[in-house]
């Protein structure tokens, strides 16, 4: 970049004042547009999240009061009501993280590995077939889905097949894992469990799992992005080339040693890219839980960015919803942090991959 | 993408390869699991609601009926919603097209005092998530005076970081020496940008506009926030309120089916006829 600055200046004095100008004209609308819809914006939520707005007039009239951190202590250690929604907001998406990201990671690298064979017929039908449901609409998505586990839906239909009744999923607020203990015996919370809480629920509603509701949104998110990582891991297993798997053939490898010792510790940078792309993407559900079941059963499905929307815009709480906003964001950034401190990692390492690797980056976060 | 396989000599990759047909099988079942629920949402659309709820999974209808579309269009207002979803789609599309351009060009190739700065703060935004915005988003649209207008729809959804850093990649990779004759021969930074360079960025002009496309006909969060006239709806918005029950008396899947089907019919176009590009993109091989 920067011989290409200096070979470009070159021309005189005159046109390297022209091109200032140039410049900052060129690039003026996005500025404007980014610090308008973005910078601003936020800087505005933050003082909201300290103030007592209602949501009548605006933020910066007289009558509306700082209240300093009260939203963020009402939500993190007032114990009432905002601390429990937000507890169990954090303990639905901290399930959906759990169980979204490792099976997503898993399914996607298996469609990759599958669909990588070098001699294959119809490999452009299955990837197409794979990555489809990542284009299409979160609202369509949903829909689908809706239809898909609701109590006479395919799904129930596939289950009775194998004489299994299956639940109302969008209905059900049963935990899996609270399932799973009453089937083996465990009918109430342990002592110590039911008495001792966390943000405002109790550590035996922590461990609750998803419920069947949270669930069947689990699956619909790993249905609807192994498409897309699949295509990080193709682009990753081919950046291995034939050779090395060539030479772990020679020494009879079989294909599942082969794998694991040759090319998973190769196709590190991108496990870890997407790993740190699906902690991201996790903690932002918002469109699937607006369009499902808006937060139910039970509250079972609320995350925080579902919380943060419904206090403001209908709880009329507009203080407590930003203060959610800027506790999810500082969730999100830290996972940012992570992953841009690996791709940094990454990029000194393979450099002619830099700009690749970061533009894989920028589609999947979008 | 097809580079890689052509270097190996084709007795080896035979024998290396070759799938065997379990692992086509296996192929097989997981494409059928993936491609199954949108057969099985386009049949439903053409069921009675009886048919959809007694037998949900066959994939043809034994009273084919339109009855459900019929339904759709006359009690909602699913035409204004794909008027307003085509508008706002169409215009910032345009406009992001024109404005990522010109920024990734000057982040490129005009060396101005503060580039760095600049880039930096768009990698910086980046990283900020929408769903953290919608608060923040609602101030500054109220506060501006664009709630409930296409102002409000459009103007905020035109800039996007992601696109500047991919036009920019873009121009990079173009020698300067084309610009350099065009500066001698006189012409100036827009001539320069808009006649010579711009053309020759076709294809990543191709993919801004594909994503963009994609984006804001999907986009749903910025006009739950940005608008409330049932005028100004657009289809993720009308189909997501359809969705959780307004129109509905009993479950109305058929209904509800058919709004997601005709509303995916354009990005499903586009990426159908695009889908060499789209996967290439996603997977970061943007080699052009």
């Amino acid at each position: 970049m920067v011989a290409r600055a200096k070979s470009s200046r070159s021309p005189g004095p005159g046109i390297k004042g022209r091109q200032q100008l140039a410049g900052w004209i060129f690039i003026s609308p996005v500025v404007v547009l980014l610090g308008l819809f973005l910078f601003v914006p936020v800087l505005m939520a933050a003082w909201v999240s300290v103030s007592d707005w209602t949501g009548r007039g605006s933020p910066f009239a007289a009558d509306v009061g700082y209240v300093g951190t009260e939203n963020y202590s009402q939500i993190l250690t007032g114990g009432g009501l905002a601390t429990q929604d937000f507890g169990t907001s954090i303990r639905n998406n901290l399930y959906y993280v759990l169980f979204v990201v490792p099976l997503q990671t898993a399914l996607s690298l298996f469609l990759a590995v599958l669909v990588s064979r070098r001699i294959m017929r119809g490999r452009g039908f299955f990837r197409t077939a794979f990555y489809f449901p990542s284009v299409t609409s979160s609202v369509a998505i949903t829909v689908l889905w809706l239809f898909l586990f609701s109590q006479s839906g395919v799904v129930n239909k596939i289950l009775s097949w194998f004489t299994i009744d299956g639940p109302n999923w969008f209905a059900d607020p049963r935990g899996v894992i609270h399932v799973f203990l009453r089937a083996v015996g465990v009918e109430s919370a342990p002592q110590a469990l039911a008495t001792n809480e966390f943000l405002g629920i109790s550590w035996w509603q922590w461990v609750s799992g998803p419920s069947m509701a949270m669930s069947a949104f689990i699956l619909m998110a790993i249905f609807t992005t192994s498409g897309t990582f699949m295509l990080l891991f193709i682009a990753g297993l081919q950046s291995i080339g034939p050779e090395i798997e060539e030479a772990a053939m020679m020494d009879r490898a079989n294909a599942w040693r082969r794998f694991i010792h040759v090319t998973l510790p190769m196709l590190k940078p991108t496990l870890f890219t997407v790993i740190t792309l699906g902690l991201i993407g996790t903690w932002q559900v918002f469109d699937q839980i607006y369009v499902g079941t808006q937060g139910g059963p039970a509250k079972t499905t609320l995350t925080p960015a579902y919380l943060s929307f419904n206090e403001a815009f209908n709880q009329g709480d507009w203080g407590e919803g930003a203060a959610i906003a800027f506790i999810l964001f500082a969730i999100i950034v830290f996972f940012t942090i992570v992953q841009r401190f690996v791709l940094r990692e990454r990029d000194t390492v393979k450099k002619p991959r830099t700009k690749r690797s970061q533009a894989v980056a920028v589609e999947v976060e979008r | 993408m097809s580079t890689t396989p052509a270097t190996t000599p084709p007795k080896q990759r035979s024998r290396l390869g070759a799938a065997p047909w379990t692992t086509y099988l296996l192929l097989v079942l997981l494409a059928l699991v993936y491609i199954m629920p949108f057969l099985i949402q386009i049949s439903t659309s053409f069921k009675t609601e009886p048919e959809a709820a007694v037998n949900p999974i066959g994939l043809f209808p034994q009273n084919w009926t339109t009855a459900a579309y019929e339904r759709l269009f006359r009690f909602s207002d699913y035409a204004t919603w794909g008027m307003n979803s085509a508008i706002v789609t169409a215009f910032v599309t345009v406009g992001r097209v024109f404005f990522v351009s010109l920024a990734g060009y000057a982040l490129a190739r005009i060396p101005f005092r503060g580039r760095g700065v600049v880039f930096a703060l768009v990698i910086a935004v980046m990283a900020v998530p929408s769903v953290v915005l919608l608060i923040p988003k609602f101030l500054v649209i109220n506060q501006l005076g664009i709630y409930d207008s296409y102002a409000g729809m459009i103007v905020p959804l035109l800039a996007d970081a992601a696109g500047v850093f991919i036009m920019k990649n873009f121009f990079e990779s173009i020698p300067v020496s084309v610009e350099e004759q065009a500066r001698i021969d006189g012409a100036g930074v827009f001539r320069t940008f808009w006649s010579i360079v711009l053309p020759m960025a076709a294809p990543a002009v191709m993919t801004i506009v594909i994503l963009s496309f994609q984006g804001s006909w999907n986009e749903l969060n910025h006009f739950i926030v940005a608008t409330q006239d049932p005028q100004l709806t657009t289809l993720t918005k009308g189909v997501a309120q359809l969705a959780s029950g307004q129109l509905s008396q009993g479950t109305q899947y058929p209904l509800k089916l058919g709004a997601a089907v005709l509303m995916t019919i354009p990005v499903a176009i586009v990426f159908f006829v695009f889908q060499r590009r789209i996967m290439n993109v996603s997977a970061g091989a943007v080699k052009e």
